[in-house]
Order: C-alpha cells, then sequence, then structure tokens
C-alpha cells in the first residue's frame, strides 16, 4: 500500500490474521502447568441473610483444592472500591465485599467459591456447600427502593438512597413562567445487559519468593485493574502484571474491577498454584454489570415558534445492590452535562437520584449516560413538535446552535469544539428523500397503513479526558495517555499505547498513524497494547477515547522520532537539520532529493550508535503523554424509516441512515463498523432487549433465551454517510466513533414508530417496542376517544 | 466410568479417555488444544462454539465429546491451508467481518456449513441461517457481505476453496 495514503485508507486490520485463523489469546485460552479452577457459589436470592454456610461436603470431594467463605478473605481481600466518587451529591459507598459474610443483596451476589483440579469438579462441588439463609424483604426498582418504608439495602444509606446529584444553569424557573407552551413526558430508560460475547474471567499466577502476580483479564483497562487489584489485595502495584491480550467485546461491561478477579488472585496467592476463574453466561448475566434502568421526568418550556426557552430533567436511577466501579459519574455527568445536546437552551436543570436495590450492579454500557440523554432530548424535540403542529425537521433547525458558533459554550458549561449540525441533518433528509417520504406517509394513510419517520440529530460528549475534569467530577483517576514509538535496527516500529482496544482496531488505525509520518509501510508498525509489563501506564479504552487522547499521544511521540531522524540525516548527509525534508521515509536536503537516507538507515545508525552527533543519545524511541484540553463531541443525524404493523404491532425497519461527523477519519472501513455496530445495540435497546426482575429479585432474562441479544435477521443494512468537521485541539482532528451509533439510534427508531402511529394519537411508547407492547398501545388507543397518552 | 473415545480432528486420529459428560468443546479446548472453538454461552444459544461435526455446523457445546466417537471434527483451525485463507476467511478479513474475534470462528464455521448447503445464499437467506450465531460487534452487515462474497468467490473458482480437513472424507 502507497504510504503517502495510509492515513484516511480503509487498510484490511492487522489483528485479523490470528482472529480469523482461531490464534487469538483471549483469556480462557491461558493454560499454565499446574492450573486450578476456581467456581463461585452465587446467591440464588435477591435479598437475604445467610444463617449457616457448611462447606465440609464440598471440602472433602474429590478433586477439590480450597473452600473459602467471606470470613475466609477478612483482613485478605478488602471490598471492591467505587473509583467514581461523585462530588457534592452525599455518595454513600457501603463496602462491597468480593464474598458476603453476612447478607446477601442482589440474585448473583457472590457466598462462597471453590477452587478445583478441573472447572467440572469445582461446578459438582458448589453443590454440596450448604447455606441457610433467612429471605428478606425485596425491593428491584429504583421507585420502590424510594417509597418510604421500603426494606433497605445498606445501613449506611438511608432510603437506599446513594446520591442525590444537581445541577441547574440559567433562570429555569423563568423560563417556565414565561413558556407560550410546555411538553411533559416521563421516559423509562429500561434496564440492558451488556452480552459481550466474551463472558468476563482471570488468570492468576502468583510466584511465591518475589510475591509477584501477573493477572490475565477480560478488561478494557489494565492498569486501571492493576491499580484496584492492588487496593483490594494488598499487593503493591509494582508486583501487579495485569494482561488482556485480546478481549471478546466490552461495551462497558469490562470497565469495572469485579469480585471475580480479585477471589482468583486471592485463591492463587493462597495456594501457591495458577488459577482459572471463567464465568458462564448465566454468571454473566447476574454478575456482570447491566446498563441504563433510569427513569426521567422531563418538562420542556418554549415558545410558540419552536424555540425552546428551557428544560426540567429529575431522574431516578437504579444502581443495584453496589456502587460498581464507575457506576455513579454515569448517570449524572456522563448523563446530564450534554441533555441540551445540538441545541442553544438557555436554562436548564436536571436533579439526578442513585437508589440501591436488590440487582446487578449498573455501571457504564456503551454510551454511558449519552444514549439517555440524546433519547430524552430528542423525544422532547419531537414532543414539541407535535405539540406545535411544526414539521419536527424545522424545529430541529430552529434551535441548533448555529455552525459559526463554536467553539461554544452551552448552559452546562461545555465547550462544544466544532460543529456543523445542520450539515448533517441536511445529507440525511437528502439520503431518504424526506420530501418523497412525507408524501408517501400519507399516501400509505389513506390506505390505514403506518410508515413512520424517525430522526435523531445528538451530538455526544466522548474522547474522555482531560484529566483535571475528571479530577473534578470525582473520578478518581487520570484520563491522559502516554505513548512511546520505538524503531528497531532494522526500521521495524514498536508502538506502545496504554489504551486497550478490544474489536475498535487499534492495531491498524495506530499503525496508520505511524506509518503514514515515518513512511514506513502499515505491516511494519505492531502496537502493543493491554500488558501493564510492557506500557508504562494507561487508562484503558472506554468513552470513545481511545483514537483521540491514546492516538494523540502517539501522533506526538511520533513527531518527536522524527525530530530526532532528521538531526541524525542531517549528520549523516553532512548537512544542517533544519534543511532537512522528511518525505515519506526519505531524508534528503531540500532540493535535492537524489542523495537521500531512508528511515531504515538512520533507524540502524541509531541503535547501533557508532557514529551519531555530539549531543545525540543512541537509539530511536521516544514517548510521550498526553493530556488533551478538552473532550472531543462527534454529532450526527440518524434517520429510521419503520412501517408498523397495526395489527400485530410489529416494526419493520425499512430503511435506516446514519450520518455522522466523527472529525478526522483514519481508516474509513474500521469507522463504518463501529457505526453498524452502535447502531445494532441501539435498535436492540428500542426493539428488543430489555433485563427483568420479578418481585422476589429473580433476573427473569436470565439467559440469551429470555434475553434477546438481536440476531442476523433483527438489524437492518445501515446506510452510512460522513461530513467531516475536524477536532481543533488535537493533531489528528479525530473525534471518536465507538459510541456514536448507540447514542444515536434509539431515538430514532421510537421517534419513527410515534410517527407512524401518530394518526392515533399516540405521543410515546417506552422501550423496547415489542410486538405486544406496540399492539398494546395501538388498542389502547382506539379505544380511548383522546388517545393512548 | 471414563469411556474411550476415536475421532478425527482436523484431519489427525485421535483416541482419548474422557468422562462421559464431557462437552465436545471443552474436550477441543482443553484438551486438544484447540482453543480456536469459543464458549460464548455453553447453553446452545450464541454459536460461537460452531464446528463442522462430519461436514455439517454444529454447536459443539451441545455435543457430548462421546457422542462425536468415530465423527470427524473441523475447527477454524482447519479452514486454511498454510498461508492461503479459506475464502470465507478471506472474505472476513477483506470485508471487515470481525471486531473483537470471539464469534468469528463460530460464525465462519456455520458459514463454512450453510456455503456446503447452500452455495449461492441470498443476502436473507444468509441472515436467516445464522440466525444461531450472535455477534455483539458488528451489526451483521459486514458477516453478511462477507459470507455473500465468500459464496460468490467460490462460485466462479471452485477450487479455491480448500476441502477442510476433518470434512475431507466426504
Ligand atoms: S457456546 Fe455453544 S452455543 Fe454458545
Ligand atoms: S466480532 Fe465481537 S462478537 Fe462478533
Amino acid at each position: 500500500m502507497a504510504v503517502s495514503r495510509l492515513f484516511g485508507a480503509s487498510v484490511k486490520r492487522r489483528e485479523d490474521p490470528r482472529l480469523i485463523t482461531g490464534h487469538g489469546a483471549y483469556t480462557d485460552d491461558m493454560k499454565l502447568p499446574g492450573m486450578a479452577y476456581l467456581a463461585i457459589l452465587r446467591s440464588p436470592y435477591g435479598h437475604a441473610r445467610i444463617k449457616r454456610i457448611d462447606t465440609s461436603k464440598a471440602q472433602q470431594h474429590p478433586g477439590v483444592l480450597a473452600v473459602y467463605t467471606g470470613a475466609d478473605l477478612a483482613g485478605k481481600l478488602n471490598p471492591i472500591p467505587c473509583a467514581w466518587l461523585i462530588p457534592d451529591s452525599d455518595l454513600k459507598t457501603p463496602p462491597y465485599p468480593a464474598l458476603a459474610s453476612d447478607t446477601v443483596r442482589f440474585t448473583g451476589d457472590g457466598v462462597a467459591m471453590v477452587v478445583a483440579s478441573s472447572p467440572y469438579i469445582a461446578r459438582d462441588a458448589l453443590d454440596l456447600i450448604e447455606v441457610d439463609y433467612e429471605p428478606l424483604p425485596v425491593v428491584t426498582t429504583q421507585e420502590q427502593a424510594a417509597a418510604p418504608g421500603a426494606p433497605q439495602l445498606h445501613e449506611s444509606a438511608p432510603g437506599n438512597l446513594a446520591f442525590n446529584w444537581k445541577f441547574a444553569g440559567g433562570d429555569v424557573d423563568a423560563a417556565f413562567r414565561d413558556a407560550e407552551v410546555t411538553v411533559k413526558q416521563r421516559f423509562v430508560q429500561q434496564r440492558l445487559i451488556p452480552n459481550a460475547m466474551e463472558p468476563r474471567g482471570a488468570v492468576a499466577q502468583w510466584t511465591p519468593g518475589a510475591d509477584e502476580v501477573t493477572l490475565w483479564n477480560t478488561t478494557q483497562n489494565p492498569h486501571i485493574a492493576r491499580f484496584l487489584l492492588s487496593v483490594v489485595a494488598g499487593i503493591p502495584e509494582n508486583k501487579i502484571r495485569v494482561v488482556a491480550r485480546d478481549v471478546g467485546g466490552g461495551f462497558g461491561s469490562k470497565i469495572p474491577f469485579y469480585a471475580g478477579e480479585a477471589l482468583t488472585v486471592f485463591a492463587a496467592r493462597e495456594l501457591g498454584v495458577p488459577v482459572k476463574w471463567i464465568e458462564d453466561r448465566r454468571e454473566n448475566y447476574l454478575a456482570t454489570i447491566h446498563g441504563r434502568d433510569q427513569i426521567t421526568d422531563v418538562e420542556l418550556a418554549a415558545k410558540r415558534d419552536g424555540t425552546i426557552t428551557g428544560l426540567r430533567v429529575n431522574a431516578l436511577s437504579n444502581m443495584g445492590a453496589y456502587l460498581s466501579t464507575a457506576a455513579p459519574g454515569v448517570p449524572t455527568w456522563l448523563f446530564a452535562l450534554i441533555v441540551p445536546g445540538c441545541y442553544t437552551i438557555p436554562a436548564y436543570s436536571c436533579d439526578v437520584k442513585g437508589y440501591f436495590t436488590n440487582t446487578t450492579p449498573t455501571d457504564a454500557y456503551r454510551g454511558a449516560g449519552r444514549p439517555e440523554a440524546s433519547f430524552l432530548m430528542e423525544r422532547m424535540v419531537d414532543l414539541l413538535a407535535g405539540e406545535l403542529h411544526m414539521d419536527p425537521v424545522e424545529v430541529r433547525r430552529k434551535n441548533f446552535i448555529p455552525a459559526d458558533a463554536f467553539p461554544y459554550t452551552t448552559v452546562t458549561t461545555l465547550t462544544y469544539d466544532s460543529g456543523n449540525y445542520q450539515q448533517t441533518l441536511d445529507k440525511a433528509l437528502e439520503m431518504v428523500d424526506y420530501q418523497g417520504l412525507r408524501q408517501q406517509q400519507q399516501q400509505m394513510r389513506q390506505q390505514g397503513k403506518y410508515l413512520g419517520i424517525g430522526i435523531s440529530s445528538y451530538v455526544e460528549v466522548c474522547g474522555l479526558a482531560p484529566s483535571p475534569a475528571a479530577g473534578a467530577m470525582g473520578f478518581q483517576g487520570g484520563l491522559w495517555e502516554p505513548a512511546t514509538v520505538r524503531v528497531l535496527a532494522t526500521g521495524k516500529v514498536i508502538v506502545l499505547t496504554g489504551t486497550s482496544p478490544h474489536g475498535q482496531g487499534e492495531e491498524t488505525t495506530f499503525a496508520q498513524l505511524v506509518g503514514e509520518d515515518l513512511g514506513v509501510p502499515v505491516e511494519d508498525v505492531d502496537v502493543i497494547h493491554g500488558d501493564t509489563g510492557a506500557i508504562p501506564m494507561g487508562w484503558g479504552t472506554y468513552g470513545s477515547r481511545s483514537t483521540a487522547v491514546g492516538g494523540t499521544a502517539i501522533k506526538k511521540a511520533t513527531i518527536k522520532v522524527l525530530e530526532k531522524a532528521k538531526k541524525l540525516a542531517a549528520h549523516l548527509l553532512e548537512a544542517a537539520p533544519e534543511d532537512i525534508v522528511a518525505d515519506h521515509g526519505r531524508f534528503y536536503v531540500q532540493g535535492s532529493p537524489a542523495k537521500s537516507v531512508t528511515i531504515q538507515d538512520i533507524a540502524l545508525q541509531a541503535n547501533l550508535g557508532w557514529n551519531l552527533p555530539k549531543d545525540m543519545t543512541p537509539g530511536l524511541e521516544e514517548s510521550h503523554f498526553h493530556d488533551p484540553t478538552n473532550f472531543t463531541y462527534p454529532f450526527g443525524t440518524h434517520i429510521c424509516v419503520v412501517e408498523v404493523d397495526a395489527d400485530t404491532g410489529e416494526v419493520k425497519i425499512r430503511r435506516y441512515v446514519a450520518v455522522d461527523d466523527v472529525g478526522v477519519v483514519i481508516n474509513p472501513m474500521i469507522v463504518d463498523g463501529q457505526v453498524h455496530g452502535g447502531v445494532a445495540q441501539g435498535i436492540g435497546q428500542a426493539l428488543y432487549e430489555h433485563a427483568i426482575y420479578d418481585e422476589g429479585g429473580n433476573l427473569v432474562t436470565g439467559s440469551m433465551l429470555d434475553y434477546a441479544v438481536p440476531n442476523a435477521t433483527q438489524i437492518p443494512n445501515i446506510e452510512t454517510a460522513r461530513t467531516e468537521t475536524p477536532c481543533p485541539h488535537n493533531l489528528t482532528g479525530v473525534k471518536g466513533v465507538g459510541e456514536t451509533g448507540t447514542i444515536a439510534s434509539s431515538q430514532a427508531v421510537v421517534n419513527a414508530v410515534v410517527d407512524a402511529l401518530s394518526p392515533l394519537g399516540i405521543k410515546h411508547i417506552d422501550m423496547p417496542l415489542t410486538p405486544e407492547r406496540v399492539w398494546k398501545t395501538i388498542q389502547a388507543a382506539k379505544a380511548s376517544p383522546t388517545g393512548a397518552n | 466410568m471414563r469411556q474411550t473415545i476415536k475421532l478425527k480432528v482436523n484431519g489427525v486420529e485421535r483416541q482419548d479417555d474422557v468422562e462421559p459428560r464431557m462437552l465436545l468443546v471443552h474436550y477441543l479446548r482443553d484438551r486438544l488444544n484447540l482453543t480456536g472453538t469459543h464458549v460464548g454461552c455453553d447453553t446452545g444459544q450464541c454459536g460461537a462454539c460452531t464446528v463442522l461435526l462430519n461436514g455439517e455446523a454444529v454447536k459443539s457445546c451441545m455435543v457430548l465429546a462421546v457422542q462425536a466417537n468415530g465423527a470427524e471434527v473441523s475447527t477454524v483451525e482447519s479452514l486454511a491451508r498454510g498461508t492461503e485463507y479459506h475464502p470465507v476467511q478471506q472474505a472476513f478479513w477483506d470485508m471487515h467481518g470481525l471486531q473483537c474475534g470471539f464469534c468469528t470462528p463460530g460464525m465462519m464455521m456455520a458459514a463454512v456449513g450453510l456455503l456446503k448447503r447452500n452455495p449461492n445464499p441470498t443476502d436473507d437467506e444468509i441472515r436467516e441461517q445464522l440466525e444461531g450465531n450472535l455477534c455483539r460487534c458488528t451489526g451483521y452487515q459486514n458477516i453478511v457481505a462477507a459470507v455473500r462474497s465468500a459464496a460468490e468467490k467460490m462460485q466462479s473458482t471452485p477450487a479455491a476453496a480448500p476441502v477442510t480437513a476433518g470434512a475431507s472424507g466426504e
């Protein structure tokens, strides 16, 4: 491939050959001599007191090495910490023990564990552990948890209130006092199960004497896992190596540090043998975090011409039984600040209460707070349009932040870096032939058919950084990224990144970045990630931050390498460094390209060190630690066209168009892939997925049979297009694309279905829009003279 | 209580003593170190463990190792001939049909099985026949494109399709 065109080219992925031949290195593929297998006994009750645990039979079972309960962890394993301590919110962080010793608080809470010579034996022995439970009353929803007299989960959190976080900007009361029109709606963001196809797991190897541990872990952020493991297990951070070579998807569910990996390390240290723990899918559903689960009451104030003047949001979030690693930040900062979206809203307030319930803890799931935000904003815009009998397109145009207003500081004090919202909307409208569709809709309505057009214009905040912002928000970590670019003697290149891709393709995009600048083929650049033993530091892959933050660090390190290379080239060519031109891997004196040295020549000389300029150190390797000055703000417009069968309630997506602006694009093929997958998850939420608990706290949707992960027949083709508005505050102009699809899509589908059914007076249906739910709403609407809602 | 099984895996004869309850997928992964076949659920719902059993795509978590006695099994490791990829592998690479890669071996084996039954499927047929293989990353679009592209290639140059080792006995 011509090196001059690496940046911006759909280079095929460098990670694929090992993955398509079955030679990936996922955690469960790790096998060590003498390895033992850990299995965790999980509570069958949503809430219960543990009266007695008898492990004697399990202990005696042949092949069992050890059985441990919560009592055995005392003094050896600290509770699992919450690492996003949102300030000024009266946050309560009751301890989250790796194994419960007196009370279980959700179905799936760990109670005991077995280590055995085979995974089959470990599971057999779990059945031999006797536990007497005294069931306690259960609360599973945030509204139940908030009710007076509700059963209490934690003594330290009266009323089950985990936090109450507030934001206000502008004069909200005045906006509502002076409003010409107001619109109110309650939205339920149902609970979802992330469903990375690879279940979570860990392999731990303890080296006695050295007192070191290596932990292979299904994590999106190995350095954070190292840090939290040191806190939980009391192992010095320098004695821990965390490795996450191939990880089979995460979507946020592999950000948190969990009991499972802590217990694996504990067992390896106690027993002095390598220990493997791999959850099965049932455990994954019970004990890996869930996402969303937020109820919002929203009020919008506007003028009759469609100008939005104020917005008020009251949110109730279900945090589950304990606060997972990043959980408090998701329904507060990541949600609330971006609610006003693409619009110039002068007054806005948001009150978020998080409640403990007897359910699996919730935390970041793809988009994390931002899908909830864009859903409610885009639904409210459509509701306002309906109220005013305006075209939803016109309401959007009227309120968009104008293209010449960037950088734009919102009422929530975010500074949107760059944007042109009108442009993506226009492009999407053109792609679907909006006017033609509206006409078709009229014709179909006359035939009693329901065609709907759903628009979603979104902006999201990602590229998570800068670190001072993280600190101000109470995130107990930084959000900068390091990078090292190392050119070996043979001219081959190794890049170290602290981000930890697990499907996003950065082994390729980062190689493109470096290959482009150094002028070496992409095949010559290897990107090393997911190993704290090799990589100095890193904050991981989430929040669509890898390319914007980690990529920029790499870019800056590459520039330093080039500077040194130029100096050495000048020395070799007997010229002045300022006269040297670097031209796709060749270095020559300006104006005389005939006499040149290559990057490979330079790499060899630098690594040999035989003949260097006086002040030059040997080697050709540079590092850079990069902390951006702002977040990035991708945006776009998605349009979904649906047909609803009023007799069955079935929703058929006829077209789905995604016009995104994610800044400059390094690899269009990979960017399209991210959009496809993101939209599929948003459509999944809109139409199919819902994690449901019964009154006793049992997860009713406890398997892939009951929880509808969309299959190949349920996701349409996505038509993608882009505009390109560079990020002004990083060197490459990239913004991030990992979450846009999910953030943009659910409301496009729901807006389309509601639009289709608007002749029946239907104004809102909560997700998932299953045939049953849609059908019932239609029936209710037909039965009621004023419509369903 | 162990039982002896004899089978051919990726063209190699194997004889092993296994517990009667051992799943084929665990036999492949844990005994034979063929870790390309993945476990996403172990209850037959995700398809990550799909292999060819006597030439037909099956979920190897739904088959006991003892049930594979006398059978021929092909896993993802047998698809390529040296550095020459099977058209399905090549197409998954060319069309960006994978992201995290965890569903991919099962998805490709299901696709190989599908193309044996139906060498020239429509997009809808591809989607229907891959219904039992879940992917959380790709939204399926590029998987469908990859299977279609592999089908086209295998149609135009049938010789381009290496016969997978374990299925060669048919
Ligand atoms: S692991 Fe066999 S179908 Fe999921
Ligand atoms: S590529 Fe990740 S699950 Fe399919």
